[in-house]
């Protein structure tokens, strides 16, 4: 029974997060206008049939905008995660192997790190870096880096005591090579998951700063920056603030699923 | 090993935290472009003002220098003064305290009231068209990004409806009603994320104490389902939900910033923003280090519970 | 924290008792945009700090809403044949909120504390006084160094108030925290970024004109959130509503609205000659046919629901002091594009630096797409305000986009920003004629002279295009109906004088 309610939701997820993805893909062919075409003669137009979402507050197309805005929140979504991926596995890897000052070290400034919201390390990068996309995007894996980094490291700790790595140390392999062979196939499982669920919160993220106008930069195209210009003409011009918010709801919607269907697929823990 | 032991032994781990978080906080400072002197001065371009600001706040003096000095005033309880405002910072702090745990509760009194029903009930009721309903309401909870929600909210029943204000906070202890209603809607915003968090591991818990041998000894004695939903697998299940609504409740301390701007909460989440816009240094450190603070205490609070809810760890 | 203790606690508790009955007292509350600075009028530098040193302390002299300098705490000023020292006279009898009198050694006092005082933002206004007189109890004389007209001007703001010698020596660098001036109210207490109460002065020199018990200031930062305390009467008055307000105010019945020209300007300040990058627009043709291909009139329509005023020079339409030999140029995209072909840069690409702030946002993605319909490609870069004006200063820009607040004397909103080593002149335009008419133009007392002055120095500045002076917006001021008696001034202060709350 639970299978089956279950299959169709993530079914229904990867099918709405592969069509974000082709809309992003595509987007030069979907999108009826240019997304940063400005018409100073048709600004804050309620929808109708030209301009199906409306227009914004310079004049633009809103659904051209939304369409493509679709790419600076996916890839604000995948590149953070990669980013505190490569740097937390080696550093997981380390910390978890070499234990002693070094594992002390590493995971008390990952505590310290912890300790200071995600947010605001995010605001203070993205405002020290400069508002920009990419800037947000470094922010941002940086912000998310202790998560995984004591993911890393608890999976390596949890396996340095299981049987067949302490064998493979006694058949005197090196160091290099366990940690290549042995423990990290088995750390792939859960970064996996982590990533999934962590992809959800960076779409979040990055349109929170691009609303704090500390993302993508006008007059390029990204939900949370048209949810920041659409805030003052909430009662004048409410559809340019409906749909940006409407689409990255469903977006972190089916990310988060998608994460849930894979964490279930891979951790035995919850079957 | 003895809690008193126990407690010890997380406290001493907590020194070189709470050491590199002051100087992660620091580095914030250094962080932020743009010169805090010049900024304080506005459109005034007098060299000699500028020069005495930098000199009043040791802004010319070397980055270890400074951080010694701050370092040496916060051990002894001294945040320093407002940039800005050359008000004391742990005035501004105590003053924006209050807004921000009163807004913090009423949004954790929303995140249990949906949160632990809904989680209880999914796992009580699991597989079943109920079970994948909470769920669903769960992972909205988690998905919509608070500011739009927020947004939303205030168009709805504060643009077209009039029936709450969009905002204009004020103290419990000036106008009761008001502040309740200037409350709800961002509590609500706050308390819906938090919903998901607690109905999952909620529903997380319940499954496991619902297998446990006692629930089946209960069952088998042929006790009523819902006494054994309720008396005897949810009072297990609290704990590490307890545990967790702790670790929940540091992180909605500091973690509304948005919510209070876009509400225009006077919090620590305004504070902090205005403060990092300003360069207002001070202040910014200030909600930082005492948000973290509460954050790591929160953090102990919640292993210490944890450690004495069980035993087993007491090997 | 410490807990009351009980004896406090009755006391308090009886004062509350002993007050309350008293329901006629008027409390009049004001929305302000932002949390105010130090309250010390010569370390303070936000213009909202302004708004409530309007109850808290007068100041030497005034202005009217049309500009014309009045007396306040001194009643007349005469200015020495070469303008080099002017005597001014005080009013007698005039307190402090401590009791201390406001005589001449007071005045004394108050000017050199704001020269010598480090740290002082007021040393730039009245650095030129080089020492101060006192002829008697109530006449002083102020030398100057140089001869400049544009003093007494500065005597009519934050260099012009007065706070009481006694406290200020007591409180040193802490006054700011508990002012004591001679202004209608005084100061009660500052719940920061909550609310700063004043209270009537029983012993103010004008107090017959004063006929409000309590004033209380909130800084309510968002724009929706201060229109809905409006609404619902939680506020009496807000200073600077934004112009998307202004239908809501419009609307209801119990609200009014006042705007009128600020004497500031928002403009985009070229880089003419400040390092490197000034490359690309040093030459004037280049920064006229930008001008020219920016339709101002649409942009404001656009932007503002046309509720600001295209502008073009460094005060508005309305000033005495433009010149009208020189209006708004209606957009000429032809003559734009053959400027740049003569200044051999037909395809000119810029950069704009804008802050993540919304009026400047939306203006600069506008004059974007006008430009890109006369060839020119200018890209927008987000920089935070500090940022911003960090890079103007070291020249670490082509264009930005700025304001200036303005000052009511025209010296104020041209000087320092155009002449050859003005602080403000980011762009380092520089013409020695301009500096010549600027200086002459501070040193003549008559009016008409000064427009002559300036009018010749506009034709320069408007030909040389170092900055592009876009809009002025107007002071937009939301008040209950209840309130009565308000004169709307174009510096946005409230005046307390003769308001009333029904």
């Amino acid at each position: 029974m639970r299978r089956w309610l279950r299959r169709p939701a993530a079914l229904i997820a990867s099918g709405v997060v592969a069509a974000f993805v082709a809309v992003a893909l595509a987007a030069p062919h979907l999108a009826p206008y240019d997304p940063i075409a400005t018409d100073f003669r048709a600004v804050r137009k309620a929808p109708s049939g030209a301009h199906v979402l409306g227009t914004d507050e310079v004049g633009r197309d809103v659904l051209s905008r939304v369409i493509w805005g679709a790419r600076a929140s996916l890839l604000a979504g995948v590149i953070p995660v990669a980013l505190a991926l490569t740097v937390s596995i080696p550093l997981g890897l380390l910390s978890g192997y070499a234990g002693g000052w070094i594992d002390g070290l590493i995971m008390r400034l990952t505590d310290a790190m912890l300790a200071i919201p995600f947010l605001i390390v995010a605001i203070a990068l993205a405002a020290f870096l400069g508002p920009s996309l990419t800037n947000a995007m470094l922010a941002i894996g940086i912000a998310a880096l202790p998560t995984f980094l004591r993911l890393a490291r608890g999976t390596v700790l949890a396996l340095k005591t299981e049987e067949y790595v302490e064998a493979a140390r006694a058949l005197g392999c090196s160091h290099v090579r366990i940690a290549g062979r042995h423990i990290f196939p088995n750390m792939v499982a859960p970064l996996l998951i982590q990533s999934s669920l962590t992809v959800a919160a960076a779409v979040i993220a990055e349109a929170s700063l691009s609303f704090l106008g500390l993302g993508q930069q006008p007059p390029a195209p990204s939900w949370g920056s048209m949810l920041n210009a659409a805030q003052r003409y909430l009662s004048q011009a409410p559809w340019i603030a409906l749909y940006p918010g409407l689409v990255i709801f469903s977006l972190v919607m089916a990310l988060n699923v998608l994460g849930d269907a894979l964490r279930d697929a891979l951790d035995p823990r919850y079957g | 090993m003895s809690l008193a032991r126990f407690v010890a032994r997380r406290i001493v781990v907590l020194v070189p935290t709470l050491f590199f978080v002051s100087v992660l906080i620091f580095s914030l400072q250094q962080l932020l472009p743009g010169d805090a002197a010049l900024a304080l001065a506005g459109e005034e371009r007098d060299e000699t003002a500028v020069a005495a600001i930098r000199a009043r706040y040791h802004l010319d003096r070397p980055v270890v220098v400074q951080y010694a000095i701050w370092m040496g005033k916060v051990l002894r309880g001294d945040l320093g003064e407002s940039l800005r405002s050359r008000l004391p910072v742990s005035e501004l702090l105590a003053s924006k305290l209050p807004v921000t745990l009163e807004l913090a509760f009423a949004s954790m009194l929303i995140a249990l009231a949906i949160g632990i029903p809904a989680g209880v009930l999914s796992a009580a009721r699991r597989g079943t068209v109920a079970d994948l309903a909470a769920n669903l309401v769960a992972l909205s909870g988690l998905s919509v990004p608070h500011f739009w929600l927020g947004i939303m909210l205030i168009l709805l029943f504060a643009v077209r409806l009039g029936w709450l204000p969009a905002s204009g906070y004020v103290a419990p202890w000036e106008n009761l009603g008001r502040n309740l209603t200037t409350i709800l809607l961002p509590s609500i915003v706050l308390g819906t994320g938090v919903a998901g968090v607690m109905m999952r591991h909620t529903r997380g818990a319940m499954l496991q104490t619902l297998s446990a041998d006692y629930v089946r000894t209960a069952r088998a004695k042929s006790v009523p389902e819902r006494l054994v939903i309720l008396k005897h697998a949810l009072r297990n299940a609290l704990i590490p939900v307890i545990t967790l609504g702790a670790i929940e409740f540091g992180r909605l301390l500091s973690g509304a910033v948005l919510t209070e701007q876009i509400f225009a909460i006077p919090g620590f989440g305004k504070l902090l923003v205005d403060g990092v816009f300003n360069r207002d240094y001070a202040v910014v450190q200030g909600v930082v280090l005492v948000s973290a603070g509460l954050y790591v205490l929160l953090n102990l609070l919640a292993d210490v519970l944890y450690f004495v809810a069980n035993p087993r760890l007491r090997g | 924290m410490r807990w009351p203790r009980p004896l406090t606690l009755v006391l308090a508790l009886s004062l509350l008792l002993a007050v309350s009955p008293a329901g006629a007292q008027s409390v009049l509350r004001i929305g302000l945009n932002d949390d105010p600075d130090a309250l010390d009028p010569t370390i303070s530098r936000a213009y909202v700090g302004r708004l409530v040193f309007a109850g808290l302390c007068d100041k030497l002299f005034d202005v009217t809403p049309d500009l014309k300098i009045v007396p306040q705490l001194a009643t007349g000023y005469e200015w020495a044949p070469d303008q080099r020292s002017v005597v001014l006279k005080l009013r007698s009898g005039v307190k402090f909120h401590d009791g201390e009198p406001l005589n001449a050694e007071a005045v004394k006092f108050n000017i050199e504390h704001h020269i010598n005082t480090p740290g002082s933002f007021r040393k730039t206004e009245i650095g030129q006084i080089a020492s101060v007189d006192v002829l008697n109890e109530t006449t002083v004389r102020l030398n100057l160094s140089e001869p400049l007209v544009p003093l007494l001007a500065a005597l009519t703001d934050r260099s012009g108030m007065m706070v009481s010698p006694k406290a200020a020596r007591a409180l040193g660098d802490k006054l700011g925290q508990k002012p004591v001036c001679a202004g209608p109210f005084r100061f009660v207490e500052r719940v920061a970024q909550g609310k700063i109460v004043l209270e009537k002065f029983s012993d103010y020199w004008d107090k017959a004109n004063i006929h409000i018990d309590r004033v209380e200031f909130v800084p309510i930062t968002d724009s929706t959130a201060r229109l809905a305390s409006l609404r619902s009467g939680d506020l009496h008055m807000i200073e600077r509503a934004s112009p998307t307000d202004l239908p809501e105010i419009r609307g209801d019945s119990k609200l009014k609205v006042t705007g009128v020209p600020e004497l500031g300007y928002q403009m985009i300040p070229l880089n003419v000659a400040n390092g490197p990058r000034s490359k690309t627009l040093a030459d004037a043709r280049v920064r006229q046919a930008i001008d020219l291909a920016i339709d101002r009139e649409t942009l404001v329509k656009t932007v503002f629901n046309n509720e600001y005023i295209p502008g073009n020079q460094w005060v508005s339409p309305s000033n005495y002091y433009y010149n009208a030999k020189l209006p708004v140029r209606p957009r000429d995209v032809a003559r734009a594009r053959q400027l740049l072909k003569e200044a051999g840069q037909p395809s000119l690409t810029f950069t704009l630096i804008v802050p993540p702030e919304r009026d400047r946002q939306e203006a600069a993605q506008i004059i974007q797409a006008m430009l890109a319909e006369a060839g020119i490609t200018m890209h927008l870069q987000t920089q935070e305000n500090v940022t911003m004006l960090t890079n103007g200063r070291k020249g670490d820009f082509e264009a930005y986009f700025t304001f200036w607040s303005g000052r009511p004397d025209p010296d104020g909103n041209v000087f320092t920003q155009s002449t050859c080593k003005g602080a403000q002149n980011d762009s380092h335009y520089c013409n020695a004629d301009l500096d010549a008419l600027l200086t002459r133009a501070r040193q003549v007392a008559s009016p008409a002279e000064r427009k002559k002055l300036y009018d010749a120095a506009t034709e320069i500045l408007v030909r040389d295009t170092p900055r592009l002076i876009l809009w002025h917006r107007r002071v937009f001021t939301g008040t209950s109906a209840r309130v009565q008696g308000f004169t709307p001034y174009p510096d946005g202060i409230i005046r307390f004088k003769g308001l009333k709350l029904n």
